[in-house]
């Protein structure tokens, strides 16, 4: 009877979601006039990161804010804003964590220093094997 | 120097092992904290949320007083959860003002008939922009702003009861 019950109870169980009730901006979902200008946003918009689904680009993403971002980020390319300015807004803001195009500087010299001295330490390891056959 | 490298593909792999299994274990912080902490609150001007109260702009959040900026929304679920809290901060005489996100005023009406009314103004963002400007990510959130419109703190998530004292003790330094 209980476990009746509680199946029940769980039919009329509302998910609580955790978006508003309003439609998303209309820029979210639809794409400049421009086709030049809507290029500009959407490779810019692949190397934004979202700020709720953190591993997506907010061209992926379909979180509310994101669709918020991809509004703001029309508007200002619409406006005549060039895609790094806009870029360097968010990253005043949120940090570089929400680029996905990683600056030089000193924090990130491994990355981009990495595959240089992996691609000299293999050249390196290769002469040597090299020389050997040679012999 | 032969030896050595035979052994360095096996150190490459055990220190590659080591960071993998330390960021896997290492609690991870998902909180993007705003850089404009210690900097002015960027220019924004907000319609009202609800009728009998003004909405908000920047220039107003710089008049002398010190504000708590409480970033809430009708639909957003914690907001409920930190509602008692922020009466509780109010009714010490902080000066509450509220950016509504993504919202309607009959929604923040009806939120507010049920969690209490802490705010003197309400400022409706119907597209998350001035969040976004203000580079906040989620609902709640809450800002202390002092007298001269900087922002001098960011508090990530509901404000629980444990959080109240902390709370109050950086609105007072924010005097």
């Amino acid at each position: 009877m209980m476990r009746a019950l509680g199946l029940l109870l769980l039919l009329v169980a509302a998910p609580a979601l955790a978006d508003s009730r309003l439609p998303p901006d209309p820029y979210a979902y639809s794409q400049l006039s421009d086709p030049r200008q809507e290029a500009e946003a959407a490779a810019l918009m692949q190397t934004l990161r979202c700020l709720v689904c953190q591993g997506q680009s907010i061209a992926d993403s379909d979180a509310e804010l994101a669709g918020d971002m991809r509004a703001l980020v029309r508007r200002r390319i619409a406006a005549g804003e060039r895609p790094e300015a806009i870029r360097a807004w968010l990253v005043d803001r949120y940090g570089n964590w929400v680029s996905y195009a990683p600056p030089v500087e000193p924090a990130t010299w491994p990355l981009w220093g990495a595959p240089i001295l992996l691609v000299l330490a293999g050249a390196w390891l290769a002469r040597g094997r090299l020389r050997r056959r040679r012999r | 120097m032969r030896r050595f490298i035979l052994w360095l593909p096996l150190l490459v792999f055990v220190a590659f092992f080591a960071t993998v299994a330390f960021q896997l274990y290492a609690p991870s912080d998902h909180m993007i904290r705003s850089r404009l902490v210690g900097r002015p609150v960027p220019k924004f001007a907000l319609p009202a949320a609800v009728a009998g109260k003004p909405g908000l702009d920047s220039a107003s959040l710089a008049e002398g007083e010190p504000r708590i900026v409480n970033i809430f929304a009708s639909w957003c679920i914690p907001c409920i959860a930190e509602a008692p809290q922020l009466i509780e901060i109010a009714r010490r005489g902080v000066p509450i003002d509220a950016i509504a996100i993504r919202d309607t005023p009959a929604d923040i009406a009806d939120f507010l008939a049920r969690n209490g009314d802490p705010y003197r103004r309400i400022a409706l963002d119907k597209n998350s922009a001035v969040q976004l400007a203000l580079g906040s990510s989620g609902v709640p959130e809450t800002f202390i702003v002092d007298g001269k419109g900087i922002i001098r703190h960011q508090h990530i998530g509901d404000i629980r009861p444990e959080d109240v004292p902390e709370i109050l003790r950086l609105y007072e330094a924010a005097r």
